[in-house]
Parts: structure tokens; sequence; C-alpha cells
């Protein structure tokens, strides 16, 4: 819980922590339940639709100006984004 | 039991987010009535993209954002004449069955404000019985259209998957995300249904088939016809609600 909590950046207490394992443990025990299922006889769907490999042709085209794009960053400058750093 | 809805000027405020009615006035004023859906104001489900309006998806997250561009079904809405002129409640980022999951607002059933219109469209369900909107666009990824049309008493339709485009609609669950139209009518979903169908390469799971004309194939006798049920889905559903959930 502690591992995933750091990975999310998210401070817990420890009855938080407590509370989010047991409920972590139902989730993970209800998924246990699929496994049940046979599904021997059922055909793998990976879609509906009989829709693969959708490609465009690899021209340039009018889309967003780099102003538009930026119209909504809460911080930017030379036409980029500014995020704050993620990586350690 | 007969009975009237709340008023169309209490529910706009209930079950919209945002109205964008300068924009709306000037679209009308220049609307062209020849059209499918000439000068016809629709209210927009708000987690889909209409240029220049808020799009919150029912989420504080997305806090002063305003979209940039206009969704497939809004570019397709607007060459068939209608007035997208605002963005209807949901629960949040369309995860919810009711409504009452918004960040923004509490949307009243119109019929009985005590009730719940149903969700996660539930916006769009009380702007159309409330006669706020002559029709709205909603999401349906598990029942997000149909059930709150059903619990608004208006008409609500998902359409097959593929068949809308999702070019602009916040995602939930893309391999189950559809948009599609809540109205007081079956003719009037068709006629939306004409307007926002068909393929779009901006999506890539969109469907490249032809589209029927919706309002043409009203009116026909039903006799004859064969409903289908998926057995996998179906054949368990005597079983009692919130029974699965242990």
């Amino acid at each position: 819980m502690e591992y995933v909590a750091r990975l999310a950046r998210i401070n817990l207490t420890e009855e938080e922590a407590n509370a989010f394992q047991k409920q972590l443990d139902d989730v993970l025990k209800y998924v246990e339940k699929l496994r049940q299922a046979d599904v021997s006889r059922v055909e793998a769907a990976a879609h509906a639709l009989p829709i693969f490999n959708v490609f465009r042709e690899d021209a340039a085209s009018e889309w967003f100006t780099a102003e538009q794009a930026l119209s909504n960053a809460p911080r930017k400058a030379n036409d980029l984004f500014i995020v704050p750093k993620v990586v350690e | 039991m007969r009975c009237e809805p709340a008023s169309k000027r209490w529910m706009e405020k209930s079950a919209l987010i945002s109205l964008d009615m300068d924009a709306a006035a000037k679209e009308a004023e220049e609307a062209n009535v020849d059209l499918p859906l000439g000068g016809v104001p629709v209210a927009i489900k708000d987690i889909i993209n209409v240029m220049g309006q808020p799009c919150t998806c029912g989420s504080k997250i997305l806090h002063g954002y305003r979209a940039t561009y206009d969704a497939t079904v809004i570019r397709k809405l607007r060459a068939a004449g209608a007035i997208p002129f605002g963005k209807t409640n949901l629960d949040e980022f369309a995860m919810g069955s009711s409504t009452e999951n918004s960040a923004m607002k509490l949307t009243r059933n119109p019929w009985d404000l005590t009730r719940v219109p149903g969700g996660s469209s539930g916006g769009s369900a009380a702007a159309v019985a409330a006669d706020a909107a002559f029709g709205a666009l909603g999401s349906d990824t598990g029942g997000s259209i149909r059930q709150p049309a059903a619990l608004s008493g208006v008409v609500g339709f998902k359409p097959t998957y593929g068949r809308v485009s999702r070019f602009g609609l916040v995602a939930f669950a893309s391999s189950l995300d559809q948009i599609g139209p809540l109205t007081k009518t079956v003719r009037d979903s068709a006629l939306i249904m004409n307007a926002i169908a068909g393929h779009d390469p901006q999506d890539s799971t969109s469907l490249n088939e032809p589209v029927p004309d919706y309002a043409a194939k009203l009116g026909n006798d039903l006799r004859g016809v064969t409903v289908g049920l998926a057995e996998g889905i179906h054949d368990r559903r005597d079983r009692p609600a919130g029974e699965s959930r242990d």
C-alpha cells in the first residue's frame, strides 16, 4: 500500500492506509472470482467491430496553432508547456 | 398519472452547468431554417468539447478550461443547422448513475424534485424533460443515456459502437463509450442521429459503413420484427439487484 501511495504521490495516514489496504484486497479478491468462469468455449472478443490497423497518410495538415494548443496552459514559454518536474 | 415537469427556467439553472446565450442568439439570427435542424437549440453533455465553451466534465479539475476545438458531433450538428447553446450536468467524468456525483451542482428530476434524474447524462435528460432544450447529446458507456432517459421520461438512444464519432468526447472507457441523443420523441432522436452518425477519420474505431436515413425508417409496421437478446448478458436477468456485489 505504501508503495502504491508513493507511486501516486499521495500521503496517507496509517488509518487511511489500513482502510485502503482492505479495499484493495477486496477488489483483488473480486477480480480473482473471474477465474472461476468457464470461458473454454467462448471465442475471445478483442473488439466489437472488425476494424484493424487504421492509418492515415503521413502528411502535414492544418490543425491547432501553437497559440490555440497553449490557450489553457497554466504556464508556458517559447510555445511550450511548462510542467512541474516529476522524474526523480 | 399525469403531471407537469418543473418550470423550464428553473430547470435551466438545475440541469445546465454553463450557457452561451450571446453566441446562441447570434447563431439563431443567422440560422438557415431549411437545414434539417436549422435554428434548433441542442444542449450538450459537459463532457463533449464545444469550441470556446467550458468543458468541466462535472469536475473541479477542469475549472477554467475552455475547449479549443469542436467535437465531431458538434461540427456535424452545426452543419445540420443546430445551435449548441449550453452544457449539461453529469456525474463527474460520467462515473455515476444519478448525477449526484457532480462537483458542480445537483440536478433534480423535473417530474419530482425530490428525485434524481438518473445519470450520468442526467442534466441532458432533465433539460429535455423540462423543455429547456429541443434535444440533447449524452454519452453512454454502461447505461448513461438510456437510464436517465428512462428515469426522466424522455427518449434516449445509445447507437451501436462505432456509429458516432467519439472525437472530442472526454473518454470514460474508450471501447464502450458512444455519444447519442436524448429527445422528446423517437423522431427527434432519428433527426439528431441523421446529423451526428457516420465515419470520422479522427476516431480510429469509427465504423466506415453507409448511414441509413433514420427518420425515413420510422412509422413502419413492427410485426414480424425479431428482437435479439445476447444470452450471456441476459440469461441471469431474474437475479435480484445487488446480489452480484455480495
